[in-house]
């Protein structure tokens, strides 16, 4: 292979190099291929230095002018240029909230079917199609939640929770205020949709690193399926399970065009989730494009800081976590 | 005793049909948007959203411009993204392995996997609109590749990774210089996973609509030139689905549908590739 490729460079050149000059030639090539892989590599770190450091510069203006009250301010008046991340901060953590509280158990209850119930023959098709809801764009589980999904909850499940909820003294204030289909509640279900596969595409992965000897020894002393799932396979993977779920929390912040259907997109903070709302991404999308440069601008790119911080430190979190269990399983 | 048992094959039972009932679940949703999808959409093909303009109320439009737009956002987005995601990967795999630079551009890269796609959006503007004072394809192009990057790196990396040293060896030991070990046998060995890798990628870029609201913009009009902005069909989506008048929604179910198909029929190709590949190794 080298003969060929030196008798290759030998005929290019114009005049025939000696062998000396064909292999310096090569090992020239060979340490540019080098570099050349080393400079991509370094530029996905630029990449993510940038995002930061542009983003910063960005916000600058807002954060100075605003100092500490921006993070605590629920205002959004673009008339009179006065700016606060609070009600967009809420809404995204109380939307995340919900999706993960519903997301979170049944992606683990699909995983937990998929590595000890399933059928073999069915845990192939049916592992696909959960993933195929994960490649599902975010826009098309916009669509479908303004269409489908906003009228059931107007129709339906608000006015059912409200009248079993509403009355009630403490927990009757999460479900005040008229049904309107669109709100927070209806925000944090699609998302829990749109997570649910990444819980399990991850417990499942992790669920798979268990030694089937531990598994066969508790079967082996007559444990139920589901003691085996509580007592070996769950303490065993569960580093591993909160990094998935870390994974699938950074998703639920950042996710943009579905919450930005059904969310409401009203900036105040109030203690109903069937209330409107906005999360800092639906934010963004909404406003970003009919800005006025400045203040305005400024304090949504502030916005895009705060919510890169966030998701930054969640993301790393979770690989931290998944890591430590792969080194784990490494041993 | 037969009290124990029967209390532990209860929760037995009783935590099987949740689970159960937690894949009925998930199942469901799939079943129930692409019914939705298929409804909504199917009745709105014709070959007026293939020849038409995106047009204003009243006036029989189609999705023409925006099918173009995103062929060609998505084309230079890729032509971006696919050679540096390669370049990247390969030198986690096949150079990098342990340095630290390697360890640190892995997790950044994982981090990069996941970052919301509006962030990457915010940042394409400051790098490419607020420069340049106008919208374009060209921005979208780039907010598109930075989303593909990270994917492209992460399957190269697991695919060098499967090329079995005894190969890279074998090459080595016949005086090939190490670039051309890789590029001539690593690279041949897992031709299919780079593919695989770049469909995923490009699946990816087709859905993607946050990170193109504030770079590429829209353009009603039909357009072959990046340098303007440009329509794309999740853009479209957007805006029509938020609009008043029923022939712009169907057109937005139509186009729904659309960017629906293209994006599971590129993962579905790109996982029957993986899996032809992985059964090849085994024979």
């Amino acid at each position: 292979m080298t003969a060929t490729a030196i008798e290759a460079m030998e005929r290019s050149a114009s005049r025939p190099a000696s062998r000396s000059q064909a292999l310096g030639r090569l090992k020239f090539a060979d340490s540019g291929f080098r570099a050349l892989t080393q400079i991509s590599a370094a530029l996905v770190l630029a990449l993510l230095l940038g995002v930061a450091l542009s983003l910063f510069l960005g916000s600058w203006p807002a954060f100075s002018h605003f100092g500490f009250g921006f993070f605590i301010s629920d205002a959004w008046s673009p008339p009179k240029e006065h700016f606060g991340a609070a009600a967009a901060i809420y809404g995204t953590l109380v939307t995340s909230a919900i999706a993960m509280l519903i997301g979170v158990p049944v992606g683990l209850g699909i995983a937990v079917f998929l590595t000890e119930l399933c059928h073999p023959a069915l845990r192939r098709p049916i592992g696909v199609a959960i993933e195929l809801l994960a490649g599902i764009p975010s826009i098309i589980y916009g669509i479908w939640g303004v269409y489908y999904f906003k009228p059931v909850m107007q129709g339906y499940v608000e006015p059912f929770l409200i009248g079993v909820f509403g009355p009630l003294p403490g927990i009757g204030a999460l479900f005040g205020g008229p049904p309107l289909g669109y709100g927070v509640l209806t925000a944090g279900l699609v998302l829990a949709v749109m997570i649910l596969p990444f819980v399990t595409a991850v417990s499942r992965d992790v669920f798979e690193t268990v030694p089937t000897v531990l598994k066969e020894a508790a079967y082996g002393v007559g444990a139920t399926t589901f003691e085996v799932v509580g007592g070996i396979v769950f303490p065993y993977t569960r580093v591993g399970v909160i990094g998935g779920i870390m994974l699938a929390l950074g998703r639920a912040l950042g996710e943009t065009m579905a919450v930005t259907f059904v969310i409401g997109n009203a900036t105040k903070i109030s203690s109903s989730i069937l209330a409107q709302g906005t999360t800092i991404s639906a934010m963004i999308a909404n406003q970003f494009a009919d800005a006025d440069p400045g203040l305005f601008t400024s304090s949504l790119l502030a916005l895009g800081f705060i919510l890169f911080i966030i998701t930054f430190i969640v993301l790393a979190l979770a690989r931290w976590m998944l890591a430590a269990l792969e080194v784990k399983a490494g041993r | 005793m037969a009290n124990l048992y029967s209390g532990r094959r209860r929760r037995n039972v009783m935590w099987t049909v949740l689970s159960y009932a937690a894949t009925f679940f998930g199942l469901s949703w799939l079943v129930l948007i692409l019914a939705a999808l298929l409804g909504n959409g199917v009745g709105g093909l014709s070959l007026d959203v293939f020849t038409k303009m995106t047009a204003p109320p009243g006036v029989v439009g189609g999705l023409l411009n925006s099918i173009v737009g995103s062929l060609i956002v998505t084309a230079i987005g890729l032509v971006v993204a696919a050679p540096l995601g390669i370049l990247a990967g390969t030198y986690l795999a096949e150079y990098g392995h342990h340095a630290r630079l390697a360890v640190v551009i892995r997790f950044v890269n994982d981090i990069l996997l996941s970052a919301p796609s509006i962030v990457i959006g915010l940042f394409v503007y400051q790098l490419c609109v607020v420069p340049f004072g106008h919208f374009s394809g060209l921005a979208g192009s780039i907010a598109l590749a930075i989303i593909a990057v990270p994917i492209v790196v992460r399957t190269t990396e697991d695919m060098l990774n499967l090329v079995p040293n005894t190969l890279r060896e074998a090459a080595s030991a016949l005086g090939m210089p190490r670039s051309l070990v890789i590029r001539q046998v690593a690279y041949r060995a897992v031709r299919t996973g780079l593919v695989t890798g770049i469909l995923l990628a490009v699946a990816r870029m087709t859905g993607e609509t946050a990170p193109l609201i504030f770079t590429a913009l829209g353009n009603s009009l039909f357009t072959a030139d990046p340098r303007g902005p440009m329509s794309s069909l999740p853009l479209i989506i957007y805006e029509f689905a938020r609009s008043p008048y029923p022939e712009q929604q169907k057109l937005a179910w139509t186009g729904a549908l659309l960017v629906t198909l293209a994006v599971l029929g590129l993962s579905i190709v790109a996982r029957v590739l993986s899996s032809t590949s992985s059964a090849d190794k085994q024979n």
